[in-house]
C-alpha cells in the first residue's frame, strides 16, 4: 500500500524582486489564458543551479520529480543546499502549492518544518502546548489527552504555567518538540529539526523518532545533512540534485550516490593530450583522486586513500609535492609535503605518490586539497586551484548519532581507573 | 494482483478548482480558532494594569471627542436622540468593523511565518480575527447597555422592535469585514501598494458611513448615495432600533445585505486562490 505518491511535480520560482514587473506578467499571463493559450512563463527557466549566473528570471526549484512511497517506510531526503529538499517538503506538507503536477497521499500529514511554530511569548507553557497542538492539526481533545505524556518529555513540568517568554531557549525548543513528538499522523514530515537543543537533547528526540520510525510503522519523510542520523532513522533514500531525482534506493546507495556527485568532485582524472591537463609549463596534473580506504563511503572510519599522478618537465631541480587540506570553512587542517627529490634528480617524466589518511583523524565535514609543487621548498612550480574536495560522513560514537563538534576526531585509548574510595581518603 | 485497491485521502494539485472552499476542513479546525481568539484576547492584556478595562477606555474618550467637536462645534444634528448615547453607538460599532476590517486584512502577511511553515486551512486566521473582535464588541456594547438604560430611564430615547434586529446586523459586519478583509490579504501579498491604500481608506471610509451624523441631515443626492454604502443601513437600522431615530427603512437593509453577500464570495474567492501560493510572492 503505498502512502503517497509524486507525479512529475515541478515548482517554479522567480528571481530577483518578487513585484517590480509583476503588473505587467500578470497582464500577460492573464491575456494568455483569455485566448486558450499556455502560461508563457511556465516555458521558461533554468535547473537551479546557484553558482552560474542565469539568463532567466525564472527557475526550476524543482523538476519532474517522481516517487512513491510505502507505508511504514522511513525515507531520507539528501542533497546540498538548494538542491529543493525544503521546497519538497514545503509541497508535500501544503505550505505552497506545486507549479505542475500532482501529489497522492492518503493518511494525515503533519509536518515538522520548525519547531515551535506559533508559540506565543505572553502565554503559559501550558496555553502553548494547546496552542502549538491546534496548529499541528490536533484537536483539544487529543491535547487534553496527551498533555502529562507530552509534560514529561519536554521535562518542563515546573514552568508549565509560566510565559514562554520567561523560558531559556533550551526549555522552549524542548517544549516545543514534545508537542511535535506526540503528533499522531500516518505521515510525518521532518525538516532539520534535530539540529537544535543540546547534545543531550538532541540524543532524546533521536530516540523519540527512532521509535516512531520502527515502533509505530508511520511513514516518515527525514531531511537532514546529520548521514548518521538519517542512516539510522531511515531504510530508504532520495536523492535530489539541483532540483532533480538524482536517485531513489535504500539508504545506503543514496548516500554513497550523493558522495559521488559532490559539488567539489572527488576525482579529478585527465585524458588526453598532455597540454590540455590542468598545470602549466613545469607541471601537468594526471590524475588525484580521494576514495575510502575500507568500503564504498568516505567516512570517520573508512580512512582516505589519495592518489596523485602528475608529469613533470623541470629535469634536475629537488622536487616537492605539497598537499594542503582546508575545511569548507577555510580552516587549514595540514600543509604537508612529498619530497620527491633531494640530490637536484628529478627528471621529466610521470610521477604518482599515494598516501592514506589514517581512520579516525578527520571528523565528519566537507574538505578540500589543494597542491603546490616546488622546487627546493621554496619556489613554487605551480599552484592548483583546489582540486579535489570530499566529504567525510559520520559515524556513531558509542551511542551517539550527532555531530561532534571539532575538525578532527582522533579514537584516544583512554585509561580508565577504578580507585577505591579508600584510598583517596 | 491481489494487491488491496490502493486508494487516496488527498490530492494535492497544482490547478484547483476556485470554487473549492473546504469549509468542512475549516470546521475540523474548530479548536484552532477557539485558541486563537484566546491567544488574541490573552496577549492583548498581559502586563497592562488595567486590563480588559482598557476596552472601555477607548469608546468613552472617542465619544467623548465626538461629543465636543462634532456636537458642540459642529454643530452636527443627532436626529434628536442625546449626544452621548448616538456618538456611543457609532463609534461602538464603526470599532467592531475597522477593528476586524484592519485585522483581517493582515492576515497573510501578518502570519507569513507561521503560514509558511504548517499547513491549516488559512480560513482560519481571519475567520478568528473576526471572532476575536466580536468579543471585544460585546464587552462594549455592555458599556453602550449601562448608558441607555440610563438614558431609557430618563425617558429621552423611545426604541423599538428593530432592537431585535442587532445580531443580524453584527453578523452582516462581521461578513462584511471578512468579504472585504479577504480580498485586501490576498491582494496585499502581491501588490502591498494596497495596505496604505487600506490605512487611510479606512479612516475616510468613517465619515462616508453614518457614525457621527445621521442620514437624514444628507442632502437628496448624497441620501441615494450613501444607501449603496452597505455600512448605511446597518448603523441607520441599529440607531432606529435602539434610540428611535433617523431615518431609516429596511429596503437599505437588504441592499446591504446583497451587496455585502457578493463582496463575501468575492473575498472567498480571492482568498482560495491566493493562499496556496501566497508564500511565493509574501
Amino acid at each position: 500500500m503505498l502512502a503517497l505518491k509524486a507525479e512529475n511535480i515541478s515548482k517554479q520560482y522567480r528571481l530577483g524582486q518578487v513585484g517590480t514587473g509583476t503588473l505587467s506578467h500578470d497582464l500577460n499571463r492573464f491575456w494568455h489564458k483569455v485566448r486558450g493559450k499556455e502560461d508563457p512563463y511556465l516555458k521558461i527557466g533554468e535547473s537551479n543551479d546557484r553558482t552560474t549566473k542565469g539568463d532567466s528570471e525564472y527557475v526550476w526549484s524543482l523538476r519532474d520529480i517522481n516517487f512513491e512511497i510505502e507505508q511504514g517506510d522511513a525515507i531520507g531526503i539528501i542533497g546540498r543546499n538548494g538542491a529543493g529538499k525544503s521546497t519538497l517538503l514545503k509541497l508535500l506538507s501544503k505550505v505552497t502549492k506545486p507549479t505542475t503536477g500532482k501529489i497522492f497521499t492518503n493518511g494525515r500529514i503533519a509536518s515538522l518544518l520548525e519547531v515551535g511554530t506559533g508559540f506565543h511569548p505572553e502565554m503559559t507553557g501550558r496555553e502553548n502546548v494547546f496552542l502549538n497542538g491546534a496548529i499541528l492539526g490536533m484537536t483539544r481533545k487529543e491535547i487534553t489527552r496527551k498533555f502529562d505524556e507530552i509534560v514529561a518529555f519536554s521535562g518542563v513540568e515546573r514552568y508549565i504555567d509560566t510565559p514562554v517568554k520567561r523560558y531559556s531557549s533550551g526549555m522552549y525548543v524542548r517544549l516545543a518538540f514534545a508537542v511535535a513528538a506526540h503528533l499522531e499522523s500516518e505521515i510525518l514530515i521532518v525538516d532539520e529539526v534535530l539540529a537544535v537543543g543540546d547534545a543531550d537533547f538532541q540524543k532524546k528526540c533521536l530516540g523519540k523518532m527512532n521509535d516512531v520510525a520502527k515502533g509505530e510503522g508511520r511513514t516518515i519523510l527525514f531531511v537532514s545533512h546529520n548521514m548518521t542520523a538519517i542512516k539510522e532513522l531511515c531504510n530508504k533514500g532520495i536523492l535530489l540534485n539541483q532540483g532533480q531525482l538524482a536517485y531513489r534506493g535504500n539508504i545506503l546507495d543514496t548516500i554513497i550516490e550523493y558522495q559521488k556527485n559532490s559539488e567539489a568532485k572527488a576525482r579529478y582524472i585527465h585524458e588526453g593530450p598532455l597540454d590540455g591537463a590542468m598545470g602549466n609549463e613545469n607541471i601537468r596534473i594526471l590524475e588525484f583522486s580521494a576514495q575510502p580506504n575500507h568500503g564504498a563511503l568516505i567516512d570517520i572510519e573508512s580512512g582516505i586513500k589519495i592518489k596523485l599522478r602528475f608529469y613533470n618537465f623541470k629535469a634536475g631541480i629537488n622536487l616537492d609535492a605539497t598537499f594542503e587540506l582546508r575545511t569548507y570553512e577555510e580552516v587549514p587542517v595540514f600543509h604537508t609535503a612529498a619530497i620527491i627529490s633531494t640530490n637536484n634528480d628529478s627528471e621529466t617524466k610521470e610521477y604518482c605518490v599515494e598516501f592514506v589518511l589514517p581512520r579516525n583523524l578527520l571528523n565528519t565535514g566537507n574538505y578540500y586539497f589543494k597542491l603546490i609543487f616546488g622546487e627546493d621548498q621554496r619556489i613554487p612550480l605551480y599552484i592548483s586551484a583546489n582540486i579535489i574536495g570530499f566529504e567525510v560522513e559520520n559515524v556513531k560514537f558509542g551511542k551517539n548519532m550527532s555531530v561532534l563538534p571539532g575538525i578532527i576526531r582522533p579514537e584516544l585509548d583512554f585509561k580508565i581507573n577504578n580507585y577505591d574510595s579508600s584510598t583517596i581518603f | 494482483m491481489n494487491e488491496p485497491q490502493q486508494q487516496w485521502t488527498e490530492t494535492i494539485e497544482a490547478e484547483h478548482s476556485l470554487f473549492d472552499v473546504k469549509l468542512k476542513e475549516v470546521w475540523r479546525y474548530k479548536d484552532l480558532i477557539y485558541m486563537f481568539v484566546k491567544r488574541d484576547f490573552i496577549s492583548s492584556f498581559k502586563q497592562t494594569i488595567l486590563g480588559p478595562v482598557w476596552f472601555f477606555i477607548n469608546p468613552i474618550f472617542t465619544t467623548i471627542t465626538y461629543l465636543i467637536i462634532f456636537g458642540r462645534f459642529a454643530k452636527l444634528p443627532t436626529d434628536g436622540a442625546p449626544g452621548l448615547i448616538f456618538y456611543l453607538a457609532g463609534v461602538t460599532l464603526w470599532n467592531y468593523f475597522s477593528g476586524a476590517l484592519l485585522g483581517t486584512s493582515g492576515t497573510f502577511t501578518g502570519n507569513a511565518s507561521i503560514f509558511g511553515k504548517v499547513y491549516f486551512p488559512r480560513l482560519v486566521t481571519p475567520i478568528s480575527i473576526v471572532i476575536s473582535n466580536l468579543m471585544r464588541l460585546s464587552v462594549q456594547l455592555i458599556l453602550f447597555l449601562l448608558v441607555w438604560v440610563y438614558y431609557l430611564i430618563n425617558n429621552e430615547i423611545s426604541p423599538n422592535i428593530w432592537i431585535l434586529a442587532t445580531p443580524f446586523l453584527l453578523l452582516l459586519m462581521a461578513l462584511f469585514a471578512l468579504g472585504v478583509g479577504m480580498i485586501f490579504s490576498a491582494l496585499t501579498t502581491k501588490y502591498k501598494d494596497l495596505s496604505m491604500l487600506l490605512a487611510f481608506g479606512i479612516t475616510l471610509y468613517m465619515y462616508a458611513t453614518p457614525v457621527i451624523y445621521p442620514v437624514s441631515m444628507l442632502p437628496g443626492y448624497f441620501k441615494n448615495l450613501a444607501k449603496f454604502n452597505p455600512l448605511t443601513g446597518i448603523f441607520e437600522c441599529f440607531k432606529y432600533g435602539w434610540l428611535g431615530v433617523g431615518d431609516f427603512s429596511p429596503v437599505m437593509l437588504i441592499i446591504s445585505t446583497f451587496l455585502i453577500l457578493i463582496l463575501l464570495f468575492i473575498g472567498i474567492l480571492t482568498f482560495n486562490k491566493v493562499e496556496k501560493t501566497f508564500m511565493d510572492t509574501v
